[in-house]
């Protein structure tokens, strides 16, 4: 329920990146959104398009979204294993010493523009 | 029709909030204001804590409070009334959260010359955990109804937090509340967490949340 939010910082950011590079009209706009990143990729597409409407330079710009799976790293059996089917505790040992190694992100990747 | 450009950005869609937080962690500092940053699930008993709590410090310590809502003024009403200090109300416009252009705004039109300015986030457990509002540290109320599992249930809220109070002990034998299972999953989700159990309708354990706000404030001051 906070993509909105997070929509709208990454239509600032994207606003000064194209500015920075003299662009006029994006056309796209990939991003990277972890699996246990909170964010739910078809809210945030709504969200998206909802509010490019508003705006002048990302007013077309399309939203591509890329989803990184998530995985989790066991530090006592060193092993990685998928955090989403496991969670905490790995399938592999039983530990809960672990952490996460990826699924986290929510980042702008790239912009295609002209 | 000019050609397509593509840009590598590489960069969280967060970063401007960041940042952003950063700068006002600064200027704060050097105002010499500190932000402690509550939040909590609603009905978790933020306000009637806060009550207490600024009750407890008052003396000590030159406080302020922005309560931070989607609609309504009758939280900063009731610190105000209850506690004498100053208190203003935000209005998200239907936002679940806080950043901190938001903060910086809050404190701007609070003004004053608190030392210890308290926000009272809205009462959600995901979202404000994402955006970083500027606070020196960050503090959340879980109350004995939610349960002992919501740490691992809400794992970044609790990542993000120095503080965990634990409210409304006093009823913990009604809702089978098992204090130790939620520190243990308290700490797993973040091992420098400290957990504080309290009853703020009785006022029970207030004492020592008042107090580790007293030393937080002491140990930033000497961390210039």
């Amino acid at each position: 329920m906070h993509e909105l939010g997070i929509v709208f910082h990454c239509i600032k950011q994207v606003n000064e990146i194209a500015a920075e590079n003299n662009v006029t009209r994006v056309n796209s706009v990939t991003v990277e959104i972890g699996e246990v990143s909170t964010v739910i990729p078809y809210y945030f597409e709504d969200c998206w398009n909802w509010a490019v409407k508003k705006e002048t330079v990302l007013k077309d710009a399309k939203i591509v979204i890329e989803q990184i799976k998530a995985v989790t790293h066991c530090e006592d059996c060193g092993k990685d294993y998928p955090t989403v089917e496991h969670g905490k505790t790995c399938p592999h040992c039983g530990s809960g010493n672990t952490y996460l190694l990826t699924g986290n992100e929510i980042l702008i990747k790239q912009i295609e523009a002209y | 029709m000019s050609e397509v450009k593509i840009i590598e950005v590489k960069r969280s869609m967060l970063d401007d909030n960041d940042k952003d937080a950063d700068a006002l962690r600064k200027e704060l500092r050097e105002r010499g204001v500190f932000l402690l940053n509550l939040m909590s699930s609603p009905g978790s008993g933020k306000t009637t804590t806060l009550i207490r709590t600024i009750n407890a410090l008052k003396d000590k310590i030159k406080i302020a409070v922005m309560e931070a809502d989607i609609d309504s003024d009758v939280d900063a009403k009731k610190i105000a009334k209850e506690t004498g200090v100053h208190s203003i109300q935000l209005h998200t416009g239907g936002m679940c959260h806080l950043d901190a252009e938001m903060t910086r705004q809050g404190i701007k039109a609070l003004g004053g010359d608190a030392e210890l300015v308290i926000l009272e986030n809205v009462g959600n457990l995901v979202c404000p955990a994402e955006f970083d509002t500027g606070a020196s540290k960050n503090c959340m109320i879980l109350s004995v109804p939610e349960g002992d599992d919501k740490p691992l249930k809400y794992p970044l809220m609790f990542s993000v937090c120095d503080l965990v109070l634990v409210n409304k002990i006093d009823v913990a034998p009604y809702f089978d509340f098992d204090m130790e299972a939620c520190e243990r999953n308290v700490k797993s989700r973040n091992k420098n967490a400290k957990v504080i159990p309290i009853c703020a309708k009785t006022g029970d354990g207030i004492d020592k949340f008042a107090q580790w706000i007293l030393s937080e404030i002491q140990a930033w001051k000497e961390n210039k």
